[in-house]
C-alpha cells in the first residue's frame, strides 16, 4: 500500500456517494409509492404478484401483525432451505452428484442464509448442487435483504406517523424491495461481472489437460447471478469456498471495484432514503456523517496496520507486503478496503483470508462487527441498529440537559428505551458468552487452526460474525462440527431477531404517539454536536464491551509479533 | 390463517422468480453475449482444453514459470488458503522452507531478498498471477533450461504485464507466460 492506495480509497468513497445518493432518492420514491422511471416496467409484475398471492396492497398491519408475518415467512424459508439441502441428492441440476448435506450443516446453512448472515461451514464447490445454490441459497440472498429493509421501513414509519397503529404491509414492502431495487441491480451487476470473466453456466465441471501433462478439474456453475445479489444484499455467501478471492468470483481489479461498490451502495443509499422519507435530508446527512467518520477511521487503522509486513518474515529476507492469504492480482489496498466494507456492512464476503491478516487489521474487522454493524450496516438492519444507538444517545443527552429525550418529534419514553437497549445488550452478551463457552470446552477448542492469542481471535471472530449476521470468518476455525453448527445457528438467530423484533415493537409504540413540535430547548439532532455524541456512544459501548477481550486476542498478538515471539 | 397462506404463496412466487427465472435469464444473456467469459475463459490449444486463463496451475518443470505457493497444490475443486495467523510457527517454518527452495532453484545468493508473493501462499490457492518481480527472478532458470536468450524470456514477461485498479503491483499471468514460451519458435 502506498499513496496510490489512499487516493484510490478517496476516489472510491466519492464514487460510492455519487451512486448512493440518487439510489437513495429512488428508493424513497419507491417506498412512498410514487412513480419512478421503473414503474411502467415493474408495476404490472408487482400487481401480478399481489393477485397471485392474494395480497391486498392497501391493507396495513399493526406492529404485531407485521412481526407475525415476518416471523412466519422466515420460519418457512428456514424449513425450505433446510429440506432442499437434505434431499438435493435426489433433485436435478446436480452434475457432480453431491449427496444430501449433513443435518447440522444444513440447519446452520438454512439459518445462515435466511438471517442474511451467510456464515458458511461448508465448501460450496464440494457440497452444494447448482439447484441448491440457485433456489435455496440465492433466493434467500434476495429475501433476507428485503426482510431487513422491511424492518427499517417500519421503524421509519414509527417516527413519521402519528396516532395510528398501522405500520404498512410486510408483503408489499418486501415485494417492492425485490422488484424495484434488488432484482434490477442484480441483473445489471451480474452481466457486468460476466463480461469480466465471472462464470455463468449450468455445464458440469470441466477437465483440462495441462501443458505439463496432468489433469485439472475446473469447477463451473451459475456464479455471476449469485455473486451480484451476494454483494448487493449484504449477504456474502460465496459460490466457492474462498468466496471472492476465487478468480471465478472476482477475476480482476475492475470486478473488485464493482463488487466493493456493490457491497456499499444499498446500505449507503438507505441513509439518504431515510432523509427523504422523514422529509429531513439534513437528519439523513447527520447520520451519514456519523457512519462516514467511523468508516474512514476503521479503514485508516486497518490500512496502516496491513501496510506493514510481518516483521518476523521480513527479517528472513522477504521483500514486500504481507501477501499470505491475499491475491496478488488484487493487492493489499483492495484487500483492506474490502475487509473494512464487508465488516461494517454486514456483508461477510471476503477477497482475502482474514485469518492471515495482521493482528490489528483483524481487530478493526471485529470491532466493526462488534458495534452491531451500524456503520452503514446490513441492508435495512444497519440503519435500524444506528437508530437504536441514536435513541440511547438522545437518552444520555436528555439526562445531561434535564429534559425528556425526543427524536424526530417523538418523545422517547421508558418503553422505547428498554426496547432499544435489548439489542444493544443481548447481541454483545451473546458474542461474549458463546465465545467463553467455546474457549472452555474441548469441542470448541478442537476447531482451532492457530495457537495462543490468535486462536482466541479465531473463536471471538466466529461469534462476532454470526451474532452480527456478517458471515465472514477467520476461516481456519473448523466450524463444520455439531458444536459450532448449533452454537453458530443460535448466535445468528439471536443476532437477527433481537434486532428486528424490538425495531418493529418500537415502531408500534412510536406510531401511536402524537408529534411534539420542535422547540428552542429541543436538542438539535442535525449538527456537529449530535454527530460527535453518536460517534462517541458507538465507540464507547463497543470499546467497553470488547476492549478486555480484544486486548487478550489481537492486541496481545500485535505486541508478540513486534517482539518477534512465535507460537507452535 | 390468511398470513400463512400469503407467506406460502409469496415464498413460492419469489422462489420461482429469483431461483429459476433470474439465473436462467442471466445465463441466457451470458451465453449469447459473453460465451468465452461465462464458460470460464478456457484456453484451447490443438483442440484440447489446457486450462483456464483464470485458474492457476501447478507448474514444476524448470522450463516453465512457477506460480505462487498454494496450500491445495492448485487442486481447483477445493479452493482454500492456509489461514495461518502471523504468529504461527507453522507459517514461519513453511515460509523459511520456501525461501530455501526458491533460492536454490533460482540460483540466488543467500543474502538476496525474495518477493513476498512467491513465498506466501495465496488466498484462493488458485491465484493465476504472480508479481512482475517474482517472474523476473525466474527468468535465468527458464532461459537456461530452454537454451534461449534471457532477453527473449524477459520480452515475453513484458508483453504480458497487467495492472489492476487499486493496486500498484504489476502482475503477469503464469499460464499465459508458459504458453507463450512453448510457442516460441
Amino acid at each position: 500500500m502506498d499513496a496510490n492506495g489512499l487516493i484510490y480509497f478517496i476516489l472510491f468513497l466519492l464514487v460510492a456517494v455519487l451512486l448512493a445518493w440518487p439510489l437513495g432518492r429512488y428508493m424513497a420514491r419507491v417506498f412512498m409509492g410514487e412513480k419512478t422511471f421503473m414503474t411502467p416496467l415493474v408495476r404490472p409484475v408487482e400487481k401480478f404478484v399481489y393477485r397471485l398471492c392474494d395480497v391486498d396492497e392497501t391493507e396495513e398491519m399493526t406492529w404485531k401483525g407485521y412481526a407475525k408475518a415476518l416471523i412466519i415467512f422466515n420460519i418457512l424459508a428456514i424449513l425450505f432451505v433446510f429440506i432442499i439441502q437434505i434431499v438435493q441428492g435426489f433433485l436435478p441440476l446436480n452434475p457432480e452428484g453431491f449427496p444430501g448435506v449433513r443435518w447440522d450443516t444444513a440447519l446452520n446453512t438454512a439459518i445462515s442464509f435466511v438471517t442474511n448472515t451467510n456464515w458458511q461451514t461448508y465448501a460450496g464447490e464440494r457440497t452444494m448442487s447448482y439447484l441448491t445454490q440457485m433456489i435455496g441459497l440465492a433466493v434467500q440472498n434476495f429475501l433476507s435483504a428485503a426482510v431487513g429493509m422491511a424492518a427499517a421501513l417500519v421503524l421509519i414509519r414509527g417516527f413519521t406517523r402519528k396516532n395510528t397503529d398501522k405500520l404498512g404491509n410486510f408483503w408489499v414492502d418486501i415485494t417492492r424491495m425485490v422488484l424495484y431495487v434488488l432484482l434490477p441491480l442484480s441483473v445489471i451487476f451480474a452481466i457486468l461481472l460476466i463480461s469480466q470473466g465471472v462464470i455463468q453456466t449450468f455445464d458440469p465441471y470441466v477437465t483440462a489437460h495441462t501443458i505439463e501433462g496432468t489433469n485439472q478439474t475446473i469447477p463451473m456453475g451459475p456464479v455471476a447471478s449469485q455473486e451480484a445479489i451476494k454483494l448487493l444484499g449484504s449477504n456474502g455467501g460465496g459460490f466457492f469456498n474462498v468466496n471472492s478471492a476465487h478468480p471465478f468470483e472476482n477475476p480482476n481489479g475492475f470486478t473488485n471495484l464493482l463488487e466493493t461498490l456493490a457491497i456499499l451502495i444499498i446500505p449507503m443509499a438507505l441513509v439518504f432514503t431515510f432523509g427523504y422519507l422523514i422529509k429531513n435530508i439534513k437528519q439523513g446527512l447527520a447520520i451519514f456523517a456519523v457512519m462516514m467518520i467511523l468508516l474512514v477511521t476503521g479503514l485508516g487503522v486497518a490500512a496502516w496496520s496491513e501496510s506493514h509486513p510481518n516483521p518476523v518474515i521480513e527479517k528472513m529476507g522477504v521483500a514486500g507486503e504481507n501477501m499470505e492469504g491475499k491475491e496478488v492480482r488484487l493487492g493489499t489496498a483492495n484487500s483492506v478496503l474490502w475487509g473494512t466494507l464487508t465488516t461494517i456492512v454486514s456483508n461477510g464476503g471476503v477477497n482475502s483470508m482474514f485469518d492471515s491478516a495482521m493482528p490489528l487489521t483483524g481487530m478493526i474487522y471485529m470491532f466493526n462487527m462488534g458495534t452491531g454493524e451500524v456503520i452503514f450496516g446490513g441492508v435495512g438492519v444497519g440503519l435500524v441498529g444506528m437508530l437504536f444507538y441514536i435513541i440511547l444517545t438522545m437518552f444520555i443527552a436528555g439526562l445531561m440537559i434535564g429534559r425528556t429525550p425526543e427524536f424526530l418529534g417523538k418523545k422517547l419514553g421508558p418503553r422505547e428505551m428498554i426496547l432499544a437497549i435489548i439489542p444493544l445488550i443481548i447481541t454483545p452478551a451473546t458474542i461474549l458468552v458463546l465465545s467463553a463457552l467455546a474457549i472452555s470446552s474441548p469441542e470448541g477448542l478442537a476447531g482451532l487452526n492457530n495457537p495462543s492469542t490468535h486462536g482466541l481471535s479465531e473463536i471471538l471472530y466466529a461469534f462476532c460474525s454470526t451474532v452480527g449476521n456478517n458471515g465472514s470468518a477467520f476461516a481456519g476455525l473448523s466450524a463444520n462440527t455439531v458444536f459450532y453448527n448449533l452454537t453458530g445457528g443460535l448466535a445468528m438467530l439471536v443476532g437477527r431477531f433481537a434486532t428486528i423484533i424490538p425495531a418493529i415493537a418500537i415502531a408500534g409504540a412510536l406510531a401511536e404517539k402524537g408529534k411534539v413540535p420542535l422547540s428552542s430547548s429541543s436538542f438539535p439532532t442535525t449538527g456537529p454536536l449530535f454527530v460527535i455524541l453518536v460517534v462517541a456512544v458507538v465507540v464507547i459501548i463497543g470499546a467497553l464491551t470488547f476492549f478486555p477481550v480484544f486486548a487478550l486476542g489481537p492486541g496481545l498478538e500485535h505486541l508478540f509479533l513486534q517482539a518477534g515471539k512465535i507460537f507452535s | 390463517m390468511k398470513t400463512l397462506k400469503n407467506a406460502v404463496m409469496v415464498f413460492a412466487v419469489f422462489t420461482l422468480l429469483l431461483g429459476v427465472v433470474y439465473p436462467v435469464a442471466v445465463t441466457a444473456v451470458a451465453q449469447l453475449a459473453f460465451p468465452h467469459q461465462a464458460n470460464g475463459d478456457l484456453i484451447v490449444e490443438n483442440g484440447a482444453i489446457v486450462g483456464s486463463e483464470l485458474v492457476g496451475q501447478n507448474f514444476t518443470g524448470p522450463q516453465y514459470f512457477h506460480g505462487r505457493p498454494s496450500v491445495i497444490d492448485y487442486n481447483s475443486t477445493t479452493s482454500s488458503g492456509s489461514n495461518l495467523g502471523p504468529t504461527n510457527q507453522k507459517l514461519i517454518d513453511e515460509v523459511s522452507q520456501r525461501i530455501h527452495e526458491i533460492k536454490q532453484e533460482e540460483g540466488l545468493n543467500s543474502s538476496a531478498t525474495v518477493p513476498s508473493d512467491m513465498v506466501l501462499s495465496s488466498a484462493s490457492g488458485l491465484e493465476p498471477y504472480i508479481s512482475l518481480d517474482s517472474a523476473m527472478i525466474q527468468v535465468p532458470r527458464i532461459a537456461k533450461a530452454r537454451g534461449i536468450n534471457e532477453a527473449e524470456v524477459v520480452k515475453i514477461v513484458n508483453e504480458n504485464e497487467e495492472h489492476s485498479i487499486g493496486s500498484s503491483t504489476t502482475v503477469v499471468n503464469v499460464l499465459k507466460l508458459n504458453l507463450a514460451l512453448n510457442n516460441l519458435k
